[in-house]
Formats: structure tokens, C-alpha cells, sequence
């Protein structure tokens, strides 16, 4: 037990124990990870400890303190290990280990090097405290802490406009989504008077059928509510309409990229769905609304993937689109295959983004891919590894990609209804994902170099402190997904899953249809693959001269289909615009006005008081002498 | 015997003397002249009332008036002197720096 409680208490420790130093003028600067390092690699052990246990001896619980106490409402802040918990521990552990221990190479000489050390300290904290949370509270404190984070880490280079503005934008547009799932958790307290899951799970149901009026339309609450917390997963996640902040957050150093922004912090919203799948089971309407967002985004972010020509914006864009995958996966019911999907997304996307940090560490900060190329024999370690994620990415067996993606494609297929429809959109997408990783692939590696000859002069393999944590992850990104194979009595995920997220569904899938789907899954990534192969290899003039005959989509596409400008004219412009306005109108017109003219009339009248101050002595005598004559006369004639 | 009406008259008479020499006059050693009427138009009440009421207090008020009268003078006299090194008049008009 005391263990477990040393799972997230570790990360925080270093995060306390780096911060106190910074604070005290002494920073421990470069030996920042000799504190940090070893602190996550103990969770990563203790996490594995809890994993075995749960699966012998079944969830665990354990609470710190009870953080408020009103009537019969209560609030505890402790963890709550299941099985589902399990294996995030094991997903956020393993990935910030790896991203910890590359740091020490990606970031040597920054000058905030501590300071990043004790954020990721922080935010490994935070993410833990929220994957254990047994209540809504809980969830929703650790889920603001992890946004926190991400703030404070996009904006590590603060003095560089663009990332304090993308930080900033990953706030505020997060703020969006954080509002709808506080109003859903607020509405879950009135209804039910507990935040506790159990008690939520239990009481919930009794609930459905009721209705409440929102603006003169009723609407089912459990629907409500439902759509209110996935509003929530929708600014986490990075679904359309909320998912502009993504890409934006690339500002931030790469490893926060791997770790933050594609493995663990913006998968807290699938996790969510999945955690409350009990909620959203209870309303087939915002299970329906979350398939088609989630299909929309995997299909619109695979299209501006194709073109972006910012390494780190390809990857950011596909990070939306699997996450599109994921939340589809559960809006089909499937919360098992879109947690498997989680899981060996984290590993192969944690390993492209550090690999595409140590292709950028490589070209001395060069993320254009117009100016690679050719750096196959230069980095030779990155190259087989960058190699391993695109293929599990593309979806290609036997890696990892391929067994969470197909699981997803299949349950959309086998759904019934507009499965079918949901199934068309995850294979179009999944050519584009193919495509689009291999053209970063052969734009990086293969081809005449373009770099620049600045670059070249520095151009270097990085460091083994940073090549491991590549192999550890392409390893991972290779045998995730063995874990799910879809064979009966292999199926590890849903063995270990299944009883926690979809305890009363589970009729054996008809397996005839599960070999053609494969099939076509494979022949759609092998073609995927060999467009790319194609446009970018054998022909690289094509690519342009296709640009040209349909300028009108490759603009839309590059352009990230306008929805940026969009916001900006709808929402952005006239925000500043209004606070301008209140600002000149309201608050110095008027508000300043009311101030400064009472300042003023004092003056004034002060102005005008001090002329009786004549300086005459015999002005004063001649008041004195009259004043008193009047007092006399008054005091005679009475 | 002279009615004590005469004495208050008298009295009056000099204070009003007095307040009239501090109002129009511009020397200010006449000013502080006619402060010292003023006083002594008191001082002639004091003794005037005490020699009809047959109370002696009246009388020994006054050594304490004149006393108090001779520092007055003495401060007074050292400040005009102190103000006239500084401005070389005595014509209270001029010394008016004590205004807005």
C-alpha cells in the first residue's frame, strides 16, 4: 500500500526537491536529473509492482486524507487502483522515464534545465494523481494540474513570443472544454449529492428519462451531462472544434511534445470516456455525437498532416488524428480497443516525437522539412528507429498500430447501424496516416540533403542518452500491440480490461469478418506506404506539380483548413475588440473619469478656498475683530 | 466717588483705540503698540472692578497680565527685529509670506 502511495509521491519529491533549490538562488542546474531520474525510474518499478497485484489481487485503495467535509458530502484525495488504472501507471511511468532520461541529452546546456526537470517532476505527479483518482473532484483538480503543466512547459522559452502565445492558446482554448466538464461534474452533485464514482455509477441510472431545460429546449440530463464531460474530452483531446491548440503547442521543447502533447496528458480525455464509461453508456445521443467528432477529427487532421512541412506540426496533426481514433473507439462503445489504442499510440508517438527532437537536435534546431534529407547514413540510430514508429503508426503488422487500430476499425465495422459508414472514414484516414509518415520518413532520410551548409558542419548522431530511450520505445512500439492480439484466449488488453470497462457486453465478435477486414487494413497501409514511396522517392516532382493542378485543396490543406483565421475573426478579434473598447470607453472614460474629477473638484474648490489666505496680518485682525464684534452683538441682543 | 461706568468707558475707549491702531496702521511697532492698549484697557477693568467689588483678585490678575504683557513685548520686539534685518521695513504689508 505504501507503495503505491510512493507511485505518484516520487515524481512529486523531485519536483519539491528541484524547486526548493531553484528558489534558494543555488540551482542545482545540469544536476537537476540526477534527483528526477532516478524518482520516476522508482515509480516506473513501483508502478509494475501495483500492475502485478492488481491483476492478482484486484483493485486497490488507498486515501491520503479527506480534503473536504460539508453535511454529507465528502472529498478524498487518494488513489484508487484498477486495472484501467494499471495500466496507465504503466503507459505514463514508462513513457516519462523515457522522455526524462533523453532530456538529459535534448536539453544539456538550456538554461532552464532544472527548472523543465522540476515541471516534468510535476506533471508526472499530476498525471498520476489523475489516472488513480476515485472521484470526480479528484479527476478534475489533477486534470487542471496537467494543463497547468503543459502551460508552464509550452511556455518554457518564454522569451520567444510565438511559444508564450501558443501556450497561452493551449490554455485558454482548454479552458473552453474544462468549463463544459466542470458544468457536467456540477450537474452529477445536484443530481446524485456524491462525486464519488461508485456511488455516481450506482445512482446515475435512476436518472435517465429525466428531463431539464436548457434555453426552452428539453434535453435528457444524463445526456446533458454526458455531452458536458465530453465537452471536457474534446479540449483535452484535441477534437475538432477544440483541437487548434495542439499543433500551437509544438512550441515547446520536443520531449514535453512526446510526453505532454501526443503519450499521456492529452490522452486524459479518452481516459476519461473510458473511466466514466459507465456515464456515457447511459446516453446513446452523446455516445454518437462523440463517434462523429471523433471520426471527423481522425479524417480533417489526417488531411493537413499530408501537407504541413513543420516536422513537429506532421506529427502534432496525426497525434489529433489518433486521438480522433481513440475518442471513436469509445463513442462506438468500444472503450477496450480505444484504451488498447491509447496505449500503443503512447509508445509509437512518444518515439516519433523523440526522434524527430533528435533530428532536430541534429540539424541545430532545423524543424523545416525543405531543408532535410539524405541524413539516413548521418543518423543511423534515429533513422531504424524514427523507421519503427512510422511503420506502427501506418498500421503496419505485426507493430503495434496495426492490432489497436484494426481492433477499432473492426468494432466500428461490426457496430451495426452507421458502422459501416464510421469504418470508411478510419480506412480513408488510415491511408493518409500511412502516407503521411512515410513522406516524413523519405523527406527526412532518404533523397538529395538539403540542408543547409551551417547545419551541416554540426551534423551529429546524438548522444546515447538519448538514443536508448529511442530503442527502449521503438522496442515497446513493436510489442504492444502483441498484447491484443484478436485471437481468442490471446487478447491480453481485453482479458485484463474488459471486466472493468464493459463488464456486462462481451459476445465473442464473428470472427468470419475479422481476417477480410484485416486484409483490406493491411492493403490500405501497404498502399499508403508506397504512395509516399512513390511521390517521394521515384517521382519528387510529382508531389509539386499535383500541388498545382488542385492549388485550391492544397491550400485549404496547408493552410489547416483556415479554422485558425476562422477563430480569429469570429472569437479573437472581436474579444480584443470589446476589451478595447472597455478599456478606452468603460474604464478610462468613466471609471478613471469619476476618480480623477473628484480629485479634481477638490482641487478646485481648494483652488478657490485659499485665496482668503491673503498673508495681510491685518486682513486676519480685522476678521477676528469683526467676528468677535458680531458674537458680542449676538450674545447682547438675545 | 467716580461711577465705575466711567472706568468701563475709559476702558473702552482705549481697547477700541487699540483695535483701531492695529487695523489701519501699517508700522508694525505702532501694531504692537496698540496691543499693548488693548491690554492695559483690560487691565483698567480688572483694577475697576476689584476696587468696587472689594475683591482683591482683580488686582493680583493684573500683576499677572503685566508680566505676561512685558514677555509678549520682548518676543515681539525680538521678531521685528529678527524681520527687519531680513526685509528692511517695518510696513506689515510687505511681510506677507505667509499665504498660499
Amino acid at each position: 500500500m505504501l507503495m503505491d502511495a510512493l507511485i505518484p509521491l516520487l515524481p512529486f519529491a523531485a519536483f519539491v526537491i528541484i524547486g526548493l533549490f531553484e528558489l534558494s538562488g543555488r540551482g542545482l542546474h545540469e544536476r537537476a536529473h540526477w534527483i528526477a531520474v532516478p524518482a520516476v525510474l522508482g515509480s516506473l518499478v513501483f508502478s509494475f509492482v501495483a500492475f502485478g497485484s492488481v491483476l492478482s489481487g484486484g483493485p486497490r485503495d488507498l486515501t491520503f486524507f479527506n480534503w473536504a467535509i460539508s453535511g454529507t458530502f465528502q472529498a478524498s484525495i487518494g488513489i484508487h487502483i484498477d486495472a484501467l488504472t494499471a495500466v496507465m501507471l504503466l503507459l505514463v511511468t514508462i513513457v516519462s522515464s523515457a522522455v526524462q532520461i533523453y532530456t538529459i541529452g535534448y536539453m544539456h546546456g538550456d538554461r532552464g534545465y532544472a527548472r523543465f526537470f522540476a515541471y516534468i517532476g510535476l506533471f508526472t505527479f499530476s498525471m498520476l494523481m489523475l489516472v488513480m483518482a476515485s472521484n470526480l473532484l479528484q479527476l478534475y483538480i489533477f486534470w487542471e494540474a496537467v494543463g497547468l503543466c503543459s502551460y508552464l512547459l509550452i511556455s518554457h522559452w518564454y522569451e520567444r513570443p510565438s511559444a508564450a502565445a501558443a501556450a497561452s492558446k493551449a490554455f485558454i482554448v482548454n479552458r473552453v472544454g474544462d468549463f463544459g466538464f466542470s458544468l457536467g461534474i456540477f450537474l452529477i452533485f445536484t443530481l446524485v449529492g456524491s462525486l464519488d464514482y461508485d456511488k455516481v455509477f450506482a445512482e446515475l441510472p435512476k436518472h435517465v428519462g429525466e428531463t431539464i431545460s436548457v434555453a426552452g429546449v428539453e434535453i435528457g440530463v444524463v445526456t446533458l451531462i454526458s455531452l458536458l464531460l465530453f465537452t471536457g474530452a474534446m479540449g483535452k483531446s484535441a477534437q475538432f472544434p477544440l483541437h487548434v491548440w495542439l499543433p500551437d503547442a509544438m512550441e515547446g521543447p520536443t520531449p514535453i511534445s512526446a510526453l505532454i502533447h501526443a503519450a499521456t496528458m492529452v490522452t486524459a480525455g479518452v481516459f476519461m470516456m473510458a473511466r466514466l464509461v459507465p456515464i456515457f453508456n447511459l446516453s446513446p445521443a452523446a455516445m454518437g455525437v462523440a463517434a462523429v467528432i471523433g471520426a471527423a477529427t481522425a479524417l480533417f487532421a489526417a488531411t493537413i498532416a499530408v501537407t504541413q512541412n513543420d516536422i513537429k506540426r506532421v506529427v502534432a496533426y496525426s497525434t489529433v488524428s489518433q486521438l480522433g481514433y481513440m475518442v471513436m473507439a469509445c463513442g462506438l462503445g468500444a472503450s477496450v480497443a480505444g484504451i488498447f489504442h491509447l496505449l500503443t499510440h503512447g509508445a509509437f508517438k512518444a518515439l516519433l516525437f523523440l526522434c524527430c527532437g533528435s533530428v532536430i537536435h541534429a540539424l541545430s534546431g532545423e524543424q523545416d522539412l525543405r531543408k532535410m534529407g539524405g541524413l539516413k547514413s548521418h543518423l543511423p540510430v534515429t533513422y531504424r528507429t524514427f523507421y519503427i514508429g512510422a511503420l506502427a503508426l501506418a498500421g503496419v503488422p505485426p507493430l503495434a498500430g496495426f492490432f489497436s487500430k484494426d481492433e477499432i476499425l473492426f468494432r466500428a465495422f461490426v457496430s451495426g447501424g452507421a458502422g459501416i459508414f464510421f469504418w470508411g472514414v478510419g480506412i480513408v484516414t488510415a491511408f493518409l496516416t500511412a502516407f503521411y509518415s512515410f513522406r516524413l520518413i523519405y523527406t527526412v532520410f532518404h533523397g538529395p540533403s538539403k540542408v543547409e551548409p551551417k547545419a551541416m558542419k554540426h551534423l551529429h548522431e546524438s548522444p546515447a542518452v538519448m538514443t536508448v530511450p529511442l530503442i527502449v520505445l521503438a522496442f515497446l512500439s513493436v510489442t504492444v500491440g502483441w498484447t491484443g492480439l484478436p485471437i481468442h484466449g490471446f487478447n491480453g488488453i481485453e482479458a485484463v480490461l474488459g471486466p472493468v470497462l464493459a463488464p456486462q457486453e462481451q459476445t465473442e465478435s464473428p470472427s468470419a469478418l475479422l481476417v477480410p477486414l484485416m486484409l483490406v487494413s493491411i492493403v490500405v497501409a501497404v498502399a499508403g506506404w508506397m504512395t509516399a514511396r512513390y511521390f517521394y522517392l521515384t517521382q519528387p516532382e510529382l508531389p509539386k506539380r499535383l500541388a498545382e493542378r488542385v492549388a485550391a485543396l492544397y491550400r485549404l490543406s496547408l493552410n489547416k483548413w483556415y479554422v485558425d483565421e476562422l477563430y480569429d475573426r469570429i472569437f479573437v478579434r472581436p474579444t480584443i475588440r470589446m476589451a478595447n473598447g472597455l478599456w478606452r470607453e468603460v474604464d478610462v472614460r468613466m471609471i478613471d473619469g469619476v476618480v480623477n474629477g473628484v480629485g479634481w473638484s477638490a482641487l478646485a474648490w481648494a483652488g478657490a478656498m485659499r485665496r482668503i489666505q491673503s498673508g495681510q496680518l491685518q486682513h486676519y485682525a480685522l476678521v477676528m475683530a469683526l467676528g468677535a464684534f458680531i458674537m458680542l452683538t449676538v450674545y447682547l441682543l438675545r | 466717588m467716580i461711577p465705575l461706568s466711567y472706568y468701563v468707558m475709559l476702558s473702552a475707549v482705549l481697547f477700541i483705540i487699540g483695535v483701531t491702531g492695529v487695523l489701519i496702521r501699517r508700522n508694525i511697532i505702532i501694531i504692537l503698540l496698540s496691543i499693548e492698549l488693548m491690554l492695559n484697557a483690560t487691565n483698567i477693568n480688572f483694577v475697576a472692578f476689584s476696587h468696587y467689588l472689594h475683591a482683591i483678585t482683580g488686582q493680583v490678575f493684573v500683576f499677572f497680565t503685566l508680566t505676561v504683557a512685558a514677555a509678549e513685548v520682548a518676543i515681539g520686539l525680538a521678531i521685528i527685529i529678527a524681520l527687519y534685518r531680513k526685509k528692511a521695513s517695518l510696513n506689515v504689508e510687505e511681510i506677507n509670506r505667509m499665504k498660499w
